[in-house]
């Protein structure tokens, strides 16, 4: 799914001016793009049989494994416009892309796998906002049910949107052909077989993104010659400042980025990513259907492993495209203006420069897949969402489950007709996209504050968690609202005059975050806490997490968290 | 009736396919057809290892994911 993270970079990516596509397909490339599709739609075909319960479609049965949910669950975020987007981001900012893959997911992920799965799994939610409805009650599951469903049925469609225009910038075919063929796709799969099916789709992606991406950096390295090589050319051509990941950060203008290290570290690696990591359904979802609490537990270990990877195939082509690339990339809106180059159009150019046919069949059809799979993340999660959490909790609770079942293959292709409207109406009037994605960003660094304090805190009341979310939700659209009408609000937002546009998300997210815990904490202590007996299975303390019985140390998933933070502290000093 | 068949073994089908395919294209060219423009690096014949390294890998998760 597309996320706040890289809200800049899609605005961006859709501001990339129409003129002659960068790629030319030969028939093999067709071919390759083809053979994918026929893959996908058979998956779908094939596991129609396995989706008939409402446990298997909407929860894929609770039967993967921790390598498929965890790869699943790393891949649903690896979309192709955050490819695109951050690619760009390390062309225009250099390194400092980076702490978005890092700092930004790595920790948060972390923690979901060893401090808040427990109670996720122990719990038997279906979903986030079923979580809450056992945790708070009706009135927050529903204030969150109904912001995650409207958001992710739109972002869908911005998505979708994004997809087709890429598709014309960089393929040359035509918008329509390309939301309805994605559509009908995604719609066919999705409704066939489920949530598994979805997770089966995102596997293949994640392989086809390393396959189609990786040779660049890899060819792109050995034409630079070599890190070393690079990093000095990138110091001779546009500072020092864009190879450093966190001795520039001290003050907000000594950096490309115009960011300061409070801003990463508490508003993106605390509030942003710890938000969007560990309460972003579309994601948890996906560890949800994991068979056990040990492979629940070890699948955004798992993940969190391969995410931190990423950069070599995101950060480093936009790098390399620094020193290899006989021309200047500009932003969208000088590209709009000159038809030069855009920063976003940094992936495909590499693509262009490297591959050949075939290969080059793969690189867009890894871009294909990363599109589709980030749709149908956003329908199979909506869906689940509307059948449990709206109309199972609010219109319908009594039906059977083959009801629901049938209730949730509708929801999909009614969540696909919704997201393609979307995709025609952005098409018409691009400032909605502007809305739709600020909109969903206000909702999730509250949302980490009511669930996280919900798990921890035994005396969090029911009151506190529904006014502590809608104050938190409130004082996000307030802060924006004041800055988009007045820029130079952004100085008392970040509380600095030389912030720019990146810290305004993160400062945002961190105060709605902070009022949202104030106000829950404020709200439970004057009114009455629920009996610690009730809270069984939902709260640290007052539940008994069952013993893994591990046959060796290395099984355990604290040991692997450990190896990952290990890993990640030394990327960060090694490049700092 | 529960899926029998592994996400791997589609992996490896997929893997296998592409790699025949891109291997197959770089043989091609690599005998007296090379494309026009050429890619950067073409001299290192990327599509015939790659590919190559794909079908290896297709054909191991094809057949120790195959149905039985």
């Amino acid at each position: 799914m597309y996320s706040a993270f890289a809200s800049a970079s899609l605005a961006a990516v859709l501001a990339t001016p129409a003129r002659h596509s960068l790629v030319r397909l030969h028939g093999v490339d067709i071919a390759v793009i083809a053979i994918y599709f026929a893959i996908v739609i058979y998956i779908g075909i094939y596991l129609k049989r396995a989706s008939n319960t409402s446990e298997e479609f909407f929860m894929a049965g609770r039967e993967m494994t921790a390598w498929i949910a965890g790869l699943s669950f790393v891949s649903a975020n690896l979309g192709s416009l955050e490819l695109m987007g951050w690619a760009g981001s390390a062309y225009q900012y250099g390194i400092l892309a980076t702490h978005w893959y890092w700092i930004g997911a790595i920790p948060a992920m972390l923690f979901l796998g060893i401090i808040m799965m427990p109670f996720y799994y122990i719990s038997k939610t279906h979903s986030v906002p079923g979580y809450l409805h056992l945790r708070y009650g009706d009135g927050t599951r529903g204030l969150s049910a109904i912001c995650f469903a409207v958001m992710t049925v739109l972002m869908s469609g911005i998505n979708m949107y994004a997809m087709a225009v890429v598709m014309k910038v960089v393929l040359g075919w035509d918008l329509n052909f390309s939301i309805w063929v994605s559509s009908i796709t995604v719609a066919v799969y999705v409704a066939l077989g489920g949530l598994r099916s979805a997770i089966f789709n995102e596997v293949l992606q994640f392989l086809l993104i390393w396959l189609g991406a990786l040779l660049i950096p890899v060819l792109g390295l050995i034409e630079a010659g070599g890190w070393t090589s690079l990093k000095a050319q990138i110091s001779q051509r546009m500072g020092s400042e864009y190879i450093h990941l966190w001795s520039t950060t001290a003050h907000f203008r000594d950096n490309p980025m115009g960011i300061h290290w409070t801003g990463i570290v508490f508003g993106l690696g605390l509030v942003i990513s710890f938000g969007y990591w560990t309460t972003d359904f579309l994601v948890v979802q996906r560890v949800l259907s994991a068979h056990s609490l040990r492979a629940a537990r070890m699948s955004p270990i798992i993940g969190a492993g391969f995410k931190m990877m990423v950069p070599f195939i995101v950060i480093l082509p936009g790098l390399l495209a620094l020193s290899v690339l006989p021309f200047h990339l500009v932003p969208a809106n000088v590209a709009a203006v000159t038809g030069q180059p855009s920063y976003n159009e940094v992936l495909p150019l590499m693509m262009v420069r490297y591959l050949g046919p075939g290969l080059l069949g793969l690189g867009v059809t890894a871009l294909i897949a990363g599109f589709m799979s980030g749709m149908a993340g956003n329908v199979s999660a909506f869906a689940t969402v509307w059948t449990y959490d709206i109309y199972g909790a609010f219109m319908n609770r009594k039906a059977s489950d083959s009801h629901y079942v049938a209730m949730g293959r509708w929801c999909t292709f009614i969540g696909v007709l919704i997201s393609v409207g979307t995709a025609y109406i952005v098409q018409h009037a691009a400032s909605i996209m502007d809305y739709v994605q600020a909109l969903f960003s206000f909702f999730i660094a509250p949302l980490f504050g009511t669930v996280i304090l919900g798990m921890l805190w035994k005396r969090a009341t029911k009151a506190g968690g529904f006014w502590g979310l809608l104050s938190g939700t409130g004082t996000a659209i307030g802060l924006w609202i004041w800055v988009y009408r007045d820029p130079s609000a952004l100085r008392y937002v970040a509380l600095s005059v030389d912030a720019r546009a990146m810290a305004a998300d993160m400062y945002r997210a961190l105060w709605s975050w902070l009022v949202c815990v104030f106000v829950t904490i404020v709200v439970s202590y004057t009114t009455r806490p629920r009996p610690v007996a009730e809270l069984e299975g939902l709260v640290y303390g007052a539940t008994k997490i069952p013993e893994e019985h591990d046959d060796h140390w290395y099984q355990k998933p604290i040991v692997w968290a450990g190896v990952i933070a290990v890993v990640f502290v030394a990327l960060n000093i090694i490049f700092w | 009736m529960r899926e029998s068949l592994s996400i791997w073994f589609f992996s490896g089908i997929l893997l296998l396919a592409y790699g025949l395919l891109i291997a197959g294209t770089g043989i091609w060219e690599f005998f007296g057809h090379p494309p026009a423009p050429a890619p950067v690096l073409y001299q290192l014949h990327p599509d015939i290892w790659w590919g190559g390294l794909m079908t290896a890998l297709g054909l191991f998760y094809t057949v120790k994911f195959r149905p039985r």
